[in-house]
């Protein structure tokens, strides 16, 4: 880096553009946001004005309350602010996730947010965008994460739930995001029997079916009799697992989708039985492919395992530095 | 491989007993030998390859990883194999070809210089649940959550045994345990007679608060030694630790001496010259103990002896299914046969009742007595913990409060908590030096705390070990206090536990190193 501050500063709680005056996903409340996606550790209360794809909006309203200004920017759409351009593209991460590129002074600054590359049934596909600094994630920056073909595991959870007939499977899976991945990514495969949910799945699953991601019938566990859910999959919030609530299913095997899950002690914390390693995160091949691809002259990395990643950069003589910014994680998203 | 493999994931996670028993019986029914034999003998962790060590496996990771990266994954998977199968670079997808038989002997003739190069090429064929499951496999430790006792019983169960049966000649085998599995197919038990072999300890259960009649139970001291057995058959004499594993080469004095055929239980214990003769502490055995050979010196500073508590086999004769007032008749008759200087008996406390026993209890000053063993004067030797037979009554615990100062990741299931806590009391300069450290002794609720504690309160990070705000202060509790050089603070505890967090005191309050010192044995 030069020695004249950068137009983009890197703070604790945030990224400031400081000639556009605003914060990209600060983690606290600021006149002027852009958010990247709806998840908690993102998405924050107590902002003025708030720029962000209708999805997240919608997702933000649904779960925290509306903003006094609300700005939707669509994917593609190029804003103006104060000399800044800034739009947003599909990060693959959930419904509504984007990176956000911006342009200033002949210079171009793409912030992932959270991101993936493989398919994914419930949002729109990641989007390559070249750069010159490339601000990304780094939950999974280990080599140890490799997330195999969501297929299989998918494979695996319907061939648990055909081998326990008078039983249930529970799968712990973060409200936003992996439940409808779940759900769509079942669908695809060809199961079209009701998928029960905990009632907090409910409302957000109802916003996707809203957006037109297609997902299937779905009901509640609550006023469903014990003996109607032998032999289905049921989808609740991790929390749930070890839960009183549990208490309601039929003889449940345990499961969890999440990225974590690849590593066996994350599995046995928290007592899965079957551990199903979808992600809603870049793995490491994932990660390393789009540094390669992005071809950047610089690679920030906001949060994760950013030791690793600033390792790779080096090993392949590109220039990284890490941001450290905090809060990120909060809600143990995989 | 694959069916092994497949069993090492499920076990994993599985919790249940009765499940994970089911899986093993299941896994040794179906799969043929010599197959099934290897994979008994890694889940009761009896196979093990002198060439094959956990350096092998990263020697082989590091022609293949960066070891920067391959440092920070250990770091927080927790677990070299397992970080090894995750981070395996795949070049094609694996054949997943290889025969567990196959391996086991490959590893079993390998040279320590080839092993690496071998492990690799295995690596290169299986897919990362097999790779996992073949280093653990290779370097003889699987750490499944399942104990030896428990992959005996699944062995018992999967062909209608007795596990006490199957434990009466597990020790006189060896892997693949191809008679074993003839008998429980259907063929003759197998017939051990005539090799110095282990059999089964019988062991103790604490005596929480109750009392027993002396008119029906025998007391003795509890000795803070290694609990062995002596097998001698012809003129062949073995020493078996409590899991039953040989450790005669490293007390050539003891096996040398024993002139009497049969089978002995007794406590090795160390003479030490600080103690004028009489038995020192655990401390000073632990110095021989997993020696390979031990030097002249070593004989002449440190002289073993054993503490004779039972007689199991008098010649040939099987006394374990006589009463223990009988047992013990047979060997004090035996007592004069053998050489005074290596072998003595362990005395009956004379004791009116239960209330003069504690009080001798609590008198007892000698660093190597850890408390009381109370036995049933008509107790059969029955294998392992049998409610009512035997008790072993404890020294109270001492404790001391100290202050953390460093944290440690733990290994495992404990890989993503901050586990290991190094603690220190103030010296006579008011520093905290560090004089143990500790890793149990807390509930879940109260490691969730202690790992969020740490977390928050880091001031230093080195590698996995976080330096923390000396603040919290822990009570922790310990069976005795030793001498030590190793250690800055000159002391060491013997079994170090967490016993309380006294979040309600500040740090400046916690115990001195001096006071410490006061309780040396």
């Amino acid at each position: 880096m030069s020695s004249a501050p950068h137009w983009i500063e890197p703070h604790p709680h945030g990224i400031f553009v400081r000639p556009a005056n605003a914060w990209i996903d600060p983690s606290r409340p600021v006149s002027r946001a852009l958010v990247t996606h709806g998840h908690a550790d993102h998405a924050r209360g107590g902002h003025d004005a708030v720029w962000a794809t209708p999805e997240t909006l919608a997702i933000i309203n649904l779960r925290y309350g509306r903003y006094p200004g609300e700005n939707a920017v669509e994917y593609g759409q190029t804003l103006d602010l104060n000399g800044v351009k800034v739009s947003f593209h599909p990060a693959g991460h959930v419904l509504g996730s984007a990176q956000i590129r911006m342009q200033y002074r002949g210079e171009t600054v793409v912030v992932t947010g959270d991101f993936k590359r493989r398919p994914d049934p419930s949002c729109a596909a990641f989007e390559l965008v070249p750069c010159d600094i490339f601000i990304t994630e780094a939950t999974f920056g280990l080599p140890v994460f490799r997330h195999p073909p969501t297929s299989d595991e998918i494979a695996k959870l319907l061939a648990m739930r055909a081998a326990h007939p008078e039983g249930c499977v529970l799968v712990g899976a973060y409200a936003l995001g992996k439940a409808q991945r779940v759900i769509t990514e079942l669908r695809a495969l060809g199961y079209h029997d009701p998928i029960y949910l905990h009632g907090a799945l409910e409302k957000m699953c109802a916003l996707y079916a809203d957006h037109g991601i297609a997902m299937g019938p779905l009901l509640p566990v609550a006023g469903t009799d014990k003996a109607d859910l032998k032999g289905s999959i049921v989808l609740a919030p991790p929390s749930a697992l070890a839960d009183r609530w549990s208490r309601r299913l039929p003889d449940p095997v345990t499961s969890m989708a999440s990225g974590w899950m690849r590593v066996r002690a994350r599995a046995q914390q928290r007592g899965v039985e079957l551990p199903l390693i979808i992600s809603d995160h870049a793995d490491w091949d994932e990660l390393t492919t789009t540094i390669r691809e992005v071809a950047p002259k610089e690679v920030w990395v906001t949060h994760g395992r950013e030791e690793a990643l600033l390792r790779w950069c080096e090993l392949h003589q590109i220039k990284a530095r890490a941001l450290a910014l905090v809060g990120r994680e909060d809600e143990d998203e995989g | 491989m694959q069916a092994f493999s497949a069993l090492v994931t499920q076990l994993g996670y599985t919790r249940s007993r009765n499940a994970k028993v089911a899986l093993i019986a299941d896994y040794l029914r179906a799969t043929p030998d010599p197959d099934r034999g290897w994979a008994l003998a890694a889940l009761t962790g009896e196979a093990d390859f002198a060439a094959v060590k956990s350096s092998a496996v990263r020697t082989m990771a590091m022609e293949r990883v960066d070891p920067e990266l391959f440092r920070l994954s250990r770091d927080f998977v927790g677990d070299t194999a397992e970080t090894v199968a995750l981070i395996w670079p795949e070049t094609a997808p694996p054949a997943n070809d290889l025969r567990l038989a196959d391996a086991v002997d490959a590893f079993a003739g390998v040279s320590r210089a080839r092993a690496p190069a071998l492990l690799a090429e295995y690596m290169d064929r299986l897919d990362s649940d097999g790779r996992y499951a073949l280093i653990k496999l290779a370097t003889g430790a699987m750490r499944v959550g399942i104990s030896a006792r428990l992959a005996k019983t699944a062995f018992a169960q999967a062909f209608g045994l007795e596990v006490d049966a199957v434990e009466e000649v597990w020790h006189a085998l060896s892997p693949p345990y191809a008679s074993l599995f003839a008998w429980g197919d259907g063929g003759p038990r197998p017939d051990p007679e005539g090799t110095p072999y282990f059999r089964p300890f019988m062991l103790a259960h604490p005596l929480e608060d109750g009392t027993v009649d002396l008119a029906d139970y025998a007391a003795e001291w509890k000795w803070d030694g290694i609990r062995i057995q002596i097998v001698r058959v012809g003129d062949d004499t073995r020493l078996f630790s409590r899991g039953g594993d040989d450790i005669t080469p490293a007390f050539p004095d003891i096996a040398a001496h024993m002139p009497v055929e049969g089978v002995f239980d007794g406590e090795l214990l160390v003479r030490g010259a600080a103690q004028m003769g009489e038995a020192a502490s655990f401390n000073a055995l632990q110095q021989r103990l997993g020696r390979k050979t031990v030097s002249a010196k070593m004989l002449a500073e440190a002289p073993a002896f054993v503490r004779l508590y039972d007689l199991l086999i008098d010649g040939t004769e099987d006394l374990r299914l006589l009463p223990w007032f009988v047992r013990r008749e047979r060997l004090e008759a035996r007592m004069a046969a053998l050489p005074a200087d290596r072998f003595d008996l362990s005395q009956i406390i004379a004791a009116q009742d239960f209330d003069e026993l504690g009080r001798i209890r609590d008198g007892a000053r000698d660093a190597a007595i850890e408390g009381v063993m109370l036995k049933r004067r008509d107790s059969l030797y029955v294998p392992g913990r049998r409610v009512g037979l035997w008790y072993k009554w404890k020294r109270d615990p001492l404790s001391a409060d100290c202050v953390m100062m460093y944290a440690q990741r733990g290994s495992g299931k404990r890989s993503s908590f901050y586990s290991d806590y190094t603690f220190g009391c103030w010296n006579e300069d008011g520093e905290l030096v560090p004089v143990g450290k500790a890793y149990s002794g807390f509930s879940d609720t109260e490691l969730k705390w202690l790992d969020k504690f740490v977390r928050q309160n880091t001031l230093n990070r080195f590698g996995p070990v976080r330096e923390v705000e000396k603040s919290l202060v822990l009570e922790v509790a310990f069976d005795s206090i030793h001498e030590s050089k190793r250690h800055k603070s000159g002391i060491a505890m013997r079994f170090p536990r967490i016993s309380r967090l006294r979040r309600d005191k500040p740090a400046a309050e916690a115990d001195t190193v001096q006071t410490l010192r006061a309780l040396i044995t």
